[in-house]
This record gives structure tokens, C-alpha cells and sequence, in this order.
């Protein structure tokens, strides 16, 4: 029994490092600036994974050696002051070792860069909608309570950085390369969660308030974004797509999508069209009348 | 210091009976350490409500809920009956018997004038104009003082108990840890309501006072 | 230096804290379902606490089943998978775990092994019970109310938890919060009583310091949950206000579906603070009596003393304490101020120090142990292996930027599943095979154990190592189905499959545990007296099982510490608390003598 448990630890022990090491399981390929979390990451698995090995190789070699025998005695040793000391100093500089480099790439995290172009995400259940500042570089103010069928993104009526900014709803989100993007989040309803797996980076959107977070995208392609803190039914069919596109390709895009004025003007359209077809039908009914 | 010669003991080296008398809060009744341990919970619920409260009010759109001065009048109730309840208590100790009785009823009769005076002020603000649910100072208003209106109404049903033993000819010393409960309850009653008042229910200048203070507004 | 000679002291004052006088049951109902008496609790609390927990298995193998082959099973749709996982999670956290250690073990453990004979106050331990039971009968009615329990997750974040996109948002949230209430109300009469009972009933000799580390585990946790669970109780309170009379406490204005509702000014936040200022207590009231219980099991088994005895008693204080300032290191990435990640970052990691000297001190109680490897035995150095992972995973989630990509993936699932579901139920198998023969007079069925073990041990390993990787990969936690994704490759669609498969064989392994504990009542092996030449008072007493009132005529007096193990000169290898001085069997055999 000792032989076979202490093999079955020496298995956990061993088989946990091969099976990191052959797991065909791993990150997506890191699509932004964010390169230092995953080395956060490494660094924290060496200094845990020697920690885990370890404890557990120790303990198998007790089991297999100190094993019950009636002729013998256990030691008695209540504690050892030196050897715990020891223990406490190994392990507070491992602690430090990981934490002192997540603090300073944390730093990074909350700092975002001068200059950072500002985008908005803004969750219901359950999709994702996106407004791009427009040619003024400044978004609109925004409330919930204006939120209407024809303002859908509650822009401040009264706000002149609203008129040009660019609303994109049920259509995927492009961003151009190597420009730092700092992305303010908001919800509409619930708790919603940005998370795309290639940048690593993730927040959750609020209602009530704007959260933020930035990254620069380094690879061009198209990438998933998926909810995620839960936010109800729907939950995990509330996806999303940012496309990273080359300079060129992201102004040719930029060209093409709607403003909020396009939005006023085609409401007033349909207002006009709904009067007149209002009109049509009151010179209508009398005629029905007669 | 205590507390820490107790936990450096090296309780191996030293076999033998080592019987050495309780100190500390071990030596008191259990009722009385199970009470303080109750005191620690609740201060820790009214002090995270206090702090929710403060973190809504460092919001802009804060609007400072209604003062009914009411409010005056029913803490002068509470310090009344907290004052009647250590009236009793003195007098137990003394073993006056009359004194104790009229302590208590007055204790008690204050307790209840002081739950009739909250629901009047929660009628008279839930039929002011100003009056919206909505409104996070009136919502905590009546959530804090539902709270701590319920544990006064636990206190009552002790007292209540007291009262049963004690009727007729009121024995002493059946009802005399009971007595001494109570009032430690009173008075602790009495110490959360006047930070509640003082902080909150009496102009919120008070906790903005400390939220400047903090730097959070 | 341990001294085994008879000129130590063996005279003993007068007892200072007055006999308890017992309530005596005057009928059946008052003896064994009214009843006052703490060891019929605690065994009304832990039968009551494994069979809601054995709902919660159940929903894990829908879930699981979900999980690994979905599109396969059309019985289980959005909705209910969100109520499976939500009650899932909150039966076992708080109706299993937290009942089963404090209300179950506490009851049972405290008054023997501090040498009392009840608690000190039977009335309101006996109204615990029942309030607990009143909770978990709200909770199983919520099951069956029309739009079914709440699907919001066991955090409940508001908003979604009371608007009609989350399933029960009705009269399932609402009951949730009523039996949450309740739990608290219960819990706290019972915390009351284990904390007084502690530090006032001890027996004479008894002093703190020579408590075991089972008492000091379940008594700092029960003081954690004192201080913890009014944070639960106040949020609670505050969200049913807003789901029943309309007030903003958590509610922003916000839309429900395109339609303006009526709230205004809340933040949901504010909840998420409550809600972790008592939820990470809450992981280390779980962990702590898992903590002191396997400490005893290691240190009687190896027939070894607990190494550094004192380290591991301030190693728990300062957990405890610690524990009260890390709650937002679940809140990396909710959107409050991000510097106090910073904060919450240092000092969740600093947490791991104790931790880990915890962790070497169990390693060093087998070093140069006389190790059996019995069934508790087993148990516990499997608790270590799963409890050492799962800490060490929580080292990721703890340092604020490691947990950006990690949090709110199957990552998450894993650790805590590893460290607070895995370790400590291994605790409590292990607890349960070696007090059982304390409890009912006879011995669990070993084969059956084994069987039971090496399924459990391995398989959940197999279950929650592998799930780290798939958290590593971007998939999510709380999602019903994947569905068609690049981050999600086949191979990983078989992994899931494969750790579906290895849940069901481990939940199977449960069902032989719980037929070994009904069957083992009347046909195991009849129990002599401490069996595993244990130490500490409960295995002392006159009779086992023990009687009402525990220790007979005369309570016992305590001359040492409860890890009298192996003392060199000592006849025994094992010297009982309250075997005075004088009457300790001295060797003749040179090998033990002392030096």
C-alpha cells in the first residue's frame, strides 16, 4: 500500500509537469500589446510548479520510508524554529518573485498612454454595439434615460461631440493596428464582460457607470469576443467580432459606417414618411367614408 | 498581553494539571461573552450599512433624504429607556424590588414608544410629496431603521421573559442575569441609534463631514 | 523537553466554572428529534447537510453532462442549466460545507474535545438546527414554484438576478435571499454557542494552547462567520428590498429588453463588496476546520506530534484575520477603481506565507512519522496534493495581473473547485472513516473504502487538473454550450467529454460511501475503544459512543497537550490528555528512552 500510494504520487507530481508540457491546450495566439501577462504567467508557473513538485515528491518519500512499523517509534520533534524560519523567508521571496513583476505590469494596465484613440462597447442582453468618436476625436455624452428606438445609444441630445460619432450595432468591430486603444465599457441593462481571449485583457461593463481598459492590437485578423460574467439567459450566445485591419483597410471601412446624424436624418425621414402616409390616410377615409 | 503569553505557550513542555484561573473575558458569565460575541455581529452589520451608505452618497446625484423631527423626540424616548433599564439594574443590584419593577416597566413602555414613534415617522415621510422609493436616502431610511427596530423588538421579547419570571412577587435572583442582559443590551441599542442619528438621520452633514475628511468627496 | 517523570505536578484545583446542568428528555420526541443534546445535532445537522448535498452531486452530473456532450441531451435547456449551476454552487458552499463543518463537526467535536458536557447553551443550539432546516426546506420549495429557483449565478449579482432575462428572477430570487436569511439567523445562534463553548467550557487543564488544532480551526472560523455573514445578511436584505418595493439600492437606471425601468442610482457594485466581504471569508470558514481536522488526522495516524504546533495555531489567527482584507481579489476586473488592485493583490499574496507554512508543517508531521495508512490517513494526504494545487492556482487569480485573463474562465472553476471543493470534502471523508467508530461503535467497511478513496482521489484530480487548460484557452465559465468558436478545437471538446465521464464515475464513488455509511450502522466491524490510539478527550470517555453528558460522573482533567505522540520514555506511543504525570507507563526498552 505505501509503495503503491507513494507511486501514485510520484505520478500527480510528475505526470502534472509532462502533462503542461504536452497539452496541446494552451493560450490563443496573443494578438496585442499584452505580451507581459502571459510572461507574468510563466514566471508564476516556474515558481509554483518547483513549490507543487516538491511538497508532493517529499511527501511520497515519507510514505514510502517512514512506513508503520510495531517495533519502531516516530521522532519527537515539536518545531524546529530554524527550519520554519527558513521555510517562511523561501517562501515570502518566491511571493515577492511573483508578485513584484504582476504590480508593475499591472501599473501598465491602469495607465493608458497618451493619446490612446477612445472607443465605446456598450452591452444588452445580448449583444454588442460600438461607437466610434468621429471626426472630432471626442465621443458624446450619453444617458440611459434617452434611450430611444431611434437613439438606441442614449447620445445627449444637446451634446454638439455627439452629432458625429460613429454607431455600429449588429456588425463587427474594426480597429486599426499598432494604435493603443483605450475601450470604455457600458451596459444598458446588466452585468456584461469584454473579453477577447487573443488580448488577454478583459473588464466588465456596469450599468450605472463606464469602465475602462486599453491594449494596442499587433496582429491583423479577426477575433472573437466573447461575454463574460454572466448576464442571464443568453449568456453564452453573446458574441462578437473585432477585426484588426491594416491602416488603409480601417479608414476604408470608417468611411462607410453611419453617424448618429445619419440617425437623426433617417428618423426624421421616417417621421416625414410616417406624417405624410398619416395624411395620405386621413384624405383617404372620407372618400371610404362616402 | 495576555492574549499573547497565552498563544506562546509551549503547551508540550509542561505536563501537569496547570490549572490556573480563568482571566480575561473566558472568566465571565457565558451568557454575557455569547452577548458581546452578538455585539460584534451587529456592529458589523450596521457598520457596513453606514459604509454603503456613505459610498451612495458620494455619488453627484446624492438628493439628502427627510429629517422628521420626530426623529428628536424618539431618540429622547430611547436614551429615556435606556436610562429606566440601568435605573432597574442599579436597583437589582441594591435588591430593591420596587425600584426594579418600575425600572423595567419604564424601560419597556419607553422601548415601545420609541417602535410607535419610528412607524409614525415612516408614515409621515411615506406620505410626504418628496416621498420616491427610488430615492436611495429615503430606501435606507427605512432599511436601517427596520433593523435596528427589529432588534429592539428581540430585546423586548427578553425583556418580555423577564417580566413573566419576574411577576408577582419578582424574584431577584431568578431574573437577575436577565436584567443585566437587557440593560447591556439597551445601552448597546441605544449607541448604534445615536451613530445612525447623528450620522444619517440628522442632516447628512455629519457623515459628509467624514467622507471630506476621507477624501472621497 | 517532554517530561514523563511522575514528580511532575499532578494536583488539581477545584473546578472554577460551575458543572453544566443537563436538560434531561423527558420523551422520544425531546430525546432524539427536539433535542437538546449537541451530538444529536450535529448528526440531525450533517444528515440534513448530505442529503441537500446530495441534490447539489446530482445537478453537477447534469451539468456535467451538459457540458461534455451538449446538443445531446435535450431535457436540459438554457434556463435550467443556469439554475443547475446556480443551486449547485449555493448548496454547496453554504447548505453542505459550512453546515456540515461548523453545525455537523462543531457540534459533535467541540464539547468532547474541550472536555464539556453540552454546549453551553442546548435551547438555542437546538433552534439553529431548526432554522437551518426551515433555510433548506425555503430553498428546495423554490425548486418547484412556477419559473423554477434562480439561474443568476451563486454570487446573485444584481441586476441580473432580479430582471426576467436570468430564469427565477419571480419567486425563485426572492426565496433564495428568505433561505439565505434564515441560514444566517440559524448559523449565528450555533456560531454563538461553539464560540462560548470554547472559550468557557473548557475542562480543567485545558488551555488554550493544548486544544487540538480541530478546535482552533472550526473556533477561528466560527468567529469568521460571525463577522462575515452580516455583509451576506445586509446584501440580502437590500436586494430583496429592491426586487420587492421597487428601492435602488443595487439598481442603476437601466433597461430590461428595451424598456425603461422605473430604478434609478444604485450601484451594482456596492453588492459585489458585500457579497465578497463575506464570500471570501467564507472560502477559509470552510478551509480552516479542514485545516485543523487534517492536522489531527496526519499527526494521530503518523503517530507523530503536529510539527510546530504554535505555528500552526497563529498560522490559522492570521489567515483569519487576513481573510476579512482580500474580499476584492474577486473583483479584479468589475470595474471598481483599479488601483485598489494594487491593495487587494499584496495582500491576498501575502496570505500564502501562513498558508504554505501550514502546508510544510503537514509534510513535516509524516517526516520521521511511524506513518499508518489507514483510511483517514489516505484522505488526508490526498487533502494535501488537491490543496496544494488549488492554492497554488489561487497564486494566479490572486496577483491582480495574472487573473485579468484568467478570471471568469474554467481556470476559475478549477481552483476553487481544487481548493475548496475537492480538499476539504477529502477532509471530511477523512474525518467521517475516523470518527465514525466514535460516533456509531463500529468500523466503516474498508473495501469499500478503498474503492471509495482511490476513485475519489484520482478521478477528481482527473476532473480539475485538466479543466485549468481549457481556462488557459478562453473558455469561459457559465456557459450553457461553446458552440462553434476557433478559440475551441475538437481535442478540447474531448477533454470535456472525458472529464464529464470521470464526474459521473467519481458522483458513483459517493453513492458506494453513502451506502458504506447506512450499511456500516448495523453490519461493521464492532469498534474497541480508540481505535486509533488517539489522544485527544472525545476517545477518553467512560463509554463508546458516548453518553448524554459525555463524561460521566466526573469531568476529565487535562495534564498535556494533545500530541503526546512517540514521547521518548513513555511505555506507549500515545499518551491520552488526561493521563496525569505520575501514572504515564515508563519504557525499559533503550530505543525510546530518553536521551
Amino acid at each position: 500500500m505505501n509503495k503503491w500510494l507513494a507511486f501514485v504520487l510520484f505520478v500527480v507530481a510528475v505526470g502534472s509537469v509532462v502533462f503542461h508540457f504536452v497539452s496541446p491546450w494552451w493560450f490563443t495566439p496573443l494578438a496585442s500589446n499584452w505580451g507581459h501577462i502571459d510572461t507574468t504567467i510563466v514566471i508564476t508557473f516556474w515558481i509554483t510548479g518547483v513549490a507543487f513538485v516538491a511538497v508532493i515528491l517529499f511527501m511520497a518519500y515519507c510514505v514510502l520510508k517512514f512506513r508503520h512499523k510495531a517495533d519502531r517509534r516516530a521522532a519527537y520533534e515539536p518545531e524546529n524554529k530554524k527550519l520554519e524560519i527558513w521555510l517562511t523567508v523561501v517562501t515570502t521571496v518566491g511571493v515577492i518573485g511573483m508578485l513584484a513583476p504582476g504590480l508593475i505590469v499591472w501599473n501598465q494596465y491602469v495607465h493608458v498612454p497618451d493619446g490612446a484613440d477612445e472607443i465605446e462597447v456598450m452591452g444588452q442582453q445580448w449583444t454588442w454595439s460600438y461607437r466610434l468618436p468621429g471626426a472630432d476625436g471626442v465621443l458624446g455624452k450619453t444617458d440611459v434615460r434617452n434611450i430611444t428606438s431611434d437613439n438606441p445609444f442614449g447620445i445627449a441630445m444637446n451634446d454638439p461631440n455627439g452629432v458625429d460619432d460613429v454607431l455600429i450595432e449588429g456588425d463587427d468591430l474594426h480597429l486599426p493596428i499598432d494604435r493603443p486603444v483605450k475601450v470604455l465599457l457600458r451596459s444598458i441593462d446588466v452585468l456584461h464582460d469584454f473579453y477577447v481571449p487573443h488580448f488577454r485583457a478583459k473588464m466588465d461593463l456596469v450599468p450605472g457607470l463606464v469602465s475602462y481598459f486599453w491594449m494596442t492590437p499587433t496582429r491583423t485578423g479577426s477575433f472573437e469576443i466573447l461575454c463574460a460574467e454572466l448576464c442571464g439567459t443568453g449568456h453564452h450566445i453573446m458574441r462578437g467580432t473585432v477585426v484588426v485591419d491594416a491602416a488603409d483597410d480601417y479608414d476604408a471601412w470608417l468611411q462607410e459606417q453611419e453617424t448618429f446624424a445619419d440617425y437623426l436624418a433617417a428618423a426624421e425621414a421616417a417621421k416625414t414618411s410616417t406624417a405624410r402616409l398619416a395624411l395620405d390616410n386621413e384624405e383617404a377615409e372620407p372618400k371610404a367614408a362616402q | 498581553m495576555t492574549v499573547f503569553k497565552t498563544l506562546t505557550e509551549k503547551s508540550w513542555q509542561t505536563p501537569g494539571s496547570r490549572d490556573k484561573p480563568l482571566t480575561g473575558v473566558a472568566a465571565l458569565p457565558a451568557a454575557t461573552i455569547a452577548l458581546r460575541f452578538f455585539f460584534a455581529t451587529v456592529t458589523v452589520l450596521f457598520m457596513l450599512l453606514i459604509i454603503a451608505y456613505g459610498a451612495r452618497m458620494a455619488y453627484e446625484d446624492w438628493i439628502p433624504g427627510p429629517e422628521p423631527k420626530l426623529l428628536w423626540l424618539n431618540t429622547a424616548f430611547l436614551i429615556g429607556s435606556s436610562l429606566a433599564m440601568q435605573w432597574a439594574w442599579s436597583a437589582t443590584r441594591r435588591g430593591d424590588v420596587d425600584s426594579v419593577r418600575q425600572g423595567l416597566l419604564a424601560g419597556g413602555a419607553l422601548a415601545y414608544a420609541f417602535l410607535a414613534g419610528q412607524v409614525l415617522a415612516w408614515r409621515q415621510i411615506g406620505s410626504m410629496e418628496a416621498f420616491a422609493i427610488t430615492n436611495p436616502a429615503i430606501a435606507f431610511f427605512y432599511l436601517i431603521t427596520a433593523l435596528h427596530a427589529l432588534h429592539l423588538l428581540g430585546g423586548l421579547v427578553a425583556w418580555g421573559r423577564v417580566m413573566w419570571i419576574g411577576r408577582g412577587q419578582m424574584d431577584l435572583s431568578a431574573i437577575r442575569r436577565g436584567i443585566e442582559l437587557c440593560t447591556a443590551y439597551w445601552h448597546f441599542l441605544l449607541i448604534v441609534w445615536l451613530v445612525l442619528f447623528g450620522l444619517l438621520f440628522s442632516g447628512n452633514g455629519n457623515l459628509e463631514f467624514i467622507l471630506v475628511l476621507c477624501g472621497l468627496r | 523537553m517532554a517530561d514523563a517523570s511522575p514528580t511532575a505536578d499532578d494536583y488539581v484545583p477545584p473546578a472554577e466554572v460551575e458543572d453544566v446542568e443537563l436538560y434531561h428528555p423527558k420523551s422520544w420526541i425531546t430525546k432524539w428529534v427536539f433535542s437538546q443534546d449537541a451530538k444529536i445535532i450535529a448528526i440531525q445537522y450533517s444528515s440534513t447537510a448530505l442529503a441537500i448535498g446530495l441534490v447539489a452531486l446530482v445537478l453537477s452530473w447534469l451539468m456535467r453532462l451538459q457540458l461534455g456532450f451538449p446538443e445531446a441531451f435535450d431535457f436540459i435547456d438554457a434556463e435550467q442549466y443556469y439554475q443547475i449551476i446556480t443551486l449547485h454552487g449555493m448548496i454547496m458552499v453554504i447548505y453542505l460545507l459550512t453546515a456540515l463543518f461548523l453545525g455537523g463537526f462543531g457540534n459533535y467535536l467541540i464539547p468532547l474535545m474541550v472536555g464539556a458536557r453540552d454546549m453551553v447553551f442546548p435551547y438555542v443550539n437546538m433552534l439553529s438546527f431548526w432554522i437551518y432546516l426551515l433555510a433548506v426546506v425555503v430553498l428546495v420549495v423554490s425548486f418547484f414554484v412556477p419559473g423554477g429557483p434562480t439561474g443568476a449565478g451563486w454570487t446573485l449579482y444584481p441586476p441580473q438576478a432580479i430582471l426576467s432575462g436570468t430564469p427565477g428572477s419571480g419567486s425563485g430570487i426572492i426565496l433564495m435571499l428568505a433561505s439565505l436569511i434564515l441560514f444566517i439567523i440559524g448559523f449565528t445562534m450555533g456560531g454563538l454557542n461553539y464560540v462560548v463553548t470554547v472559550l468557557q467550557a473548557r475542562t480543567r487543564g485545558m488551555t488554550l494552547m493544548r486544544m487540538p488544532l480541530t478546535i482552533w480551526g472550526i473556533f477561528v472560523a466560527t468567529i469568521l462567520a460571525l463577522l462575515a455573514f452580516p455583509a451576506l445578511f445586509v446584501g440580502a436584505v437590500m436586494m430583496m428590498f429592491d426586487r420587492i418595493l421597487g428601492t435602488s439600492f443595487f439598481m442603476p437606471a437601466i433597461l430590461e429588453f428595451g424598456e425603461q425601468l422605473q430604478y434609478g442610482g444604485g450601484s451594482p457594485i456596492l453588492f459585489q463588496h458585500l457579497f465578497w466581504f463575506f464570500g471570501h471569508p467564507e472560502v477559509y470558514i470552510v478551509a480552516l476546520p479542514a485545516f485543523g481536522i487534517v492536522s489531527d488526522l496526519l499527526s494521530i495516524h503518523a503517530r507523530k506530534n503536529i510539527f510546530g504546533y504554535r505555528m500552526m495555531v497563529w498560522a490559522i489567527v492570521i489567515i483569519g484575520g487576513l481573510s476579512f482584507v482580500v474580499w476584492a481579489h474577486h473583483m479584479y476586473v468589475s470595474g471598481m477603481n483599479p488601483y485598489f488592485g494594487f491593495f487587494f493583490a499584496t495582500t491576498t499574496l501575502i496570505i500564502a506565507v501562513p498558508t504554505a507554512i501550514k502546508v510544510y508543517n503537514w509534510v513535516l508531521t509524516l517526516w520521521q512519522g511511524n506513518i499508518q495508512l489507514t483510511l483517514p490517513m489516505l484522505f488526508a494526504i490526498a487533502f494535501i496534493v488537491t490543496f496544494v494545487n488549488g492554492g497554488i492556482t489561487g497564486l494566479f487569480l490572486g496577483n491582480v495581473i495574472v487573473d485579468v485573463p484568467l478570471s471568469d474562465t474554467m481556470f476559475v472553476v478549477a481552483h476553487f473547485h481544487m481548493v475548496m471543493g475537492v480538499a476539504p470534502i477529502l477532509v471530511i471523508f477523512g474525518a467521517i472513516y475516523h470518527w465514525y467508530p466514535l460516533i456509531t461503535g463500529r468500523m466503516l467497511n474498508s473495501a469499500m473504502g478503498h474503492f471509495h478513496f482511490w476513485i475519489t482521489f484520482i478521478g477528481s484530480y482527473a476532473i480539475y487538473f485538466p479543466m485549468h487548460y481549457l481556462g488557459f484557452m478562453g473558455v469561459p465559465r457559465r456557459y450553457f454550450e461553446l458552440g462553434e468558436t476557433e478559440i475551441y478545437s475538437q481535442s478540447a471538446a474531448d477533454l470535456n467529454a472525458f472529464i464529464t465521464i470521470a464526474a459521473l464515475v467519481v458522483g458513483f464513488a459517493q453513492l458506494v460511501f453513502l451506502f458504506n455509511m447506512i450499511w456500516s450502522v448495523w453490519y461493521g466491524r464492532k469498534s474497541e475503544p480508540n481505535p486509533w490510539r488517539a489522544t485527544s478527550l472525545e476517545w477518553q470517555t467512560p463509554v463508546m459512543p458516548p453518553e448524554h453528558g459525555n463524561f460521566g460522573d466526573e469531568l476529565p482533567v487535562v495534564y498535556r497537550w494533545a500530541y503526546d505522540f512517540s514521547v521518548p520514555g513513555a511505555a506507549d506511543d500515545f499518551i491520552p490528555q488526561n493521563v496525569p504525570p505520575s501514572a504515564v507507563a515508563v519504557s525499559d526498552d533503550p530505543e525510546t528512552a530518553p536521551a
